[in-house]
């Protein structure tokens, strides 16, 4: 049925293979950074979403939604050609890692809300009453809490993220994809190029969940 | 009037200025007509291949979460192992892939099915989670009260494990149906003219970036919005039942 007539080059791929691996390392970066101070807008936003201040409260909510309600490709093209109106120029990498610590932000936010939410209100007041203060009952008792119950679905978040730097190649950023894409178009083994990349994309994710094992092991002393 | 009116008059008026700067800007710029219309043409295609994956990939994730729960350990090992590809590597490069395989083997396919079928398994590795989910929430005891009542295997999961185990992921899958519908986005990058495809090039166009994003970001919102507020209101209310 099927007239088979193609052969492989493997070998095209390999003699840009370390080209490749440094791409690798861009992925990993521009997912680790976003992550951080995604991370850290999140905490604010998920502050913000309960506080009973409506200054607050409305940029939250709207951050949040935005978010997660629209395509992270669509995020990107609005850090990438959107800001352009307002007379801001990002380079691809500095739109992706933009539009990534935006996405981060809103579904970290939630995580994090659900995470504020399953830690009862006795925790907070009998802390105060055994004389801790607001920043003390926060830093000993809750957010070690909190942290537990959000530490699986952060390591999902990162996974997703790494797999969302992959956007970056339709704003012309050179990361993993963009790189394998860049390459390709010299030789035209498409198929070689891009499978090596998937396997490399398999073995970030896998490598990045087992070393969340790991440290949750360490971490919880295996009780998580 | 008291606060809350005061609330609601600044948002209605953010709003009407929002809708009028909309109007003055869209008669200034150089689009047409014809360009709205290539748009919603783009709206159609994405609504589409969204629904098609979703039907076919919700269909395939039922069998698959059925023998996720049934099958033996080796049968899991293959298909979780298979699911698990499909979950860890980028959208976008199985795109490539699956579109240049075809080329391989030169079999001639639209880009329309390639997006699909990609879609479709991409979804169905979602889909076989909340199924087996679904299927596991159901407790043991219910279904062997089930059975010794006289039931059939099938009567079994067409009366017992489907209705219950539907009430406890459908909010699960909604969450996925709405994540289907961003990633078809993804779906461009082999030259499918969904949604943001036509944006990109009426910007190429016109360069009216930011007026065109807003829209078509409206557009998303607007399809996604209500369906996540529905499903976390449905997961609050099956959680206090």
């Amino acid at each position: 049925m099927f007239e088979f007539d193609y052969t492989f080059h493997w070998i095209t791929v390999w003699n840009v293979f370390p080209e490749m691996l440094s791409a690798a390392m861009v992925t990993i970066e521009v997912a680790v950074i976003s992550m951080i101070v995604g991370l850290f807008f999140a905490v604010f936003l998920s502050l913000g979403k309960d506080s009973s201040n409506e200054l607050f409260r409305t940029p939250s909510i709207v951050w949040i939604e935005i978010a997660r309600n629209t395509p992270a490709l669509f995020q990107i093209y609005m850090a990438y050609f959107g800001l352009g109106a307002f007379g801001i120029h990002l380079s691809p990498y500095l739109a992706v890692m933009v539009a990534l610590i935006f996405n981060n932000a809103g579904y970290l936010a939630e995580t994090l809300r659900g995470g504020f939410a399953s830690i009862p209100h006795t925790q907070m007041a009998s802390s105060r009453s055994l004389g801790m203060t607001k920043f003390q009952a926060y830093r000993y008792i809750i957010l070690p809490q909190v942290f537990k119950v959000v530490y699986h679905p952060m390591t999902n978040q990162m996974i997703w993220s790494i797999l969302m730097t992959s956007l970056g190649t339709l704003v012309g950023m050179l990361e993993l994809t963009g790189k394998t894409d860049q390459l390709q178009s010299l030789s035209f083994r498409t198929f070689e190029f891009y499978m090596v990349a998937a396997v490399m994309y398999f073995v970030i994710a896998k490598g990045t969940l087992l070393l969340s094992k790991l440290l949750a092991y360490k971490l919880f002393k295996g009780d998580a | 009037m008291n606060n809350k009116q005061i609330k609601y008059l600044i948002y209605a008026l953010i709003f009407i200025y929002a809708i009028y700067q909309t109007i003055v800007s869209v008669q200034a710029s150089t689009l047409t007509y014809y360009d709205l219309v290539f748009l919603l043409e783009g709206l159609e295609r994405t609504v589409y291949i969204s629904f098609i994956s979703i039907i076919i990939g919700t269909f395939f994730g039922v069998i698959f979460g059925w023998m996720k729960v049934n099958l033996g350990v080796f049968g899991n090992i293959i298909l979780g192992a298979f699911l698990d590809v499909l979950r860890s590597v980028p959208l976008i490069i199985q795109l490539i892939l699956f579109y240049a395989f075809m080329g391989i083997l030169e079999i001639e396919i639209s880009v329309f099915w390639v997006g699909a079928i990609i879609l479709s398994m991409y979804t169905s590795a979602f889909v076989t989670e909340v199924v087996r989910a679904g299927i596991e929430s159901v407790p043991q005891t219910t279904r062997r009260a089930a059975r010794s009542l006289g039931m059939t295997y099938w009567q079994d999961y067409r009366y017992i494990v489907f209705p219950l185990g539907l009430r406890a992921v459908f909010p699960a899958w909604i969450s996925i149906v709405l994540s289907v519908i961003k990633d078809s986005a993804l779906v461009s990058v082999i030259g499918y003219l969904e949604l943001l495809k036509s944006t990109e090039e009426l910007i190429a166009k016109t360069n009216e970036a930011l007026l065109l994003l807003l829209g078509i970001g409206l557009f998303y919102f607007i399809i996604s919005y209500p369906i996540s507020v529905y499903a976390t209101r449905l997961e609050r209310k099956l959680k206090n039942d």
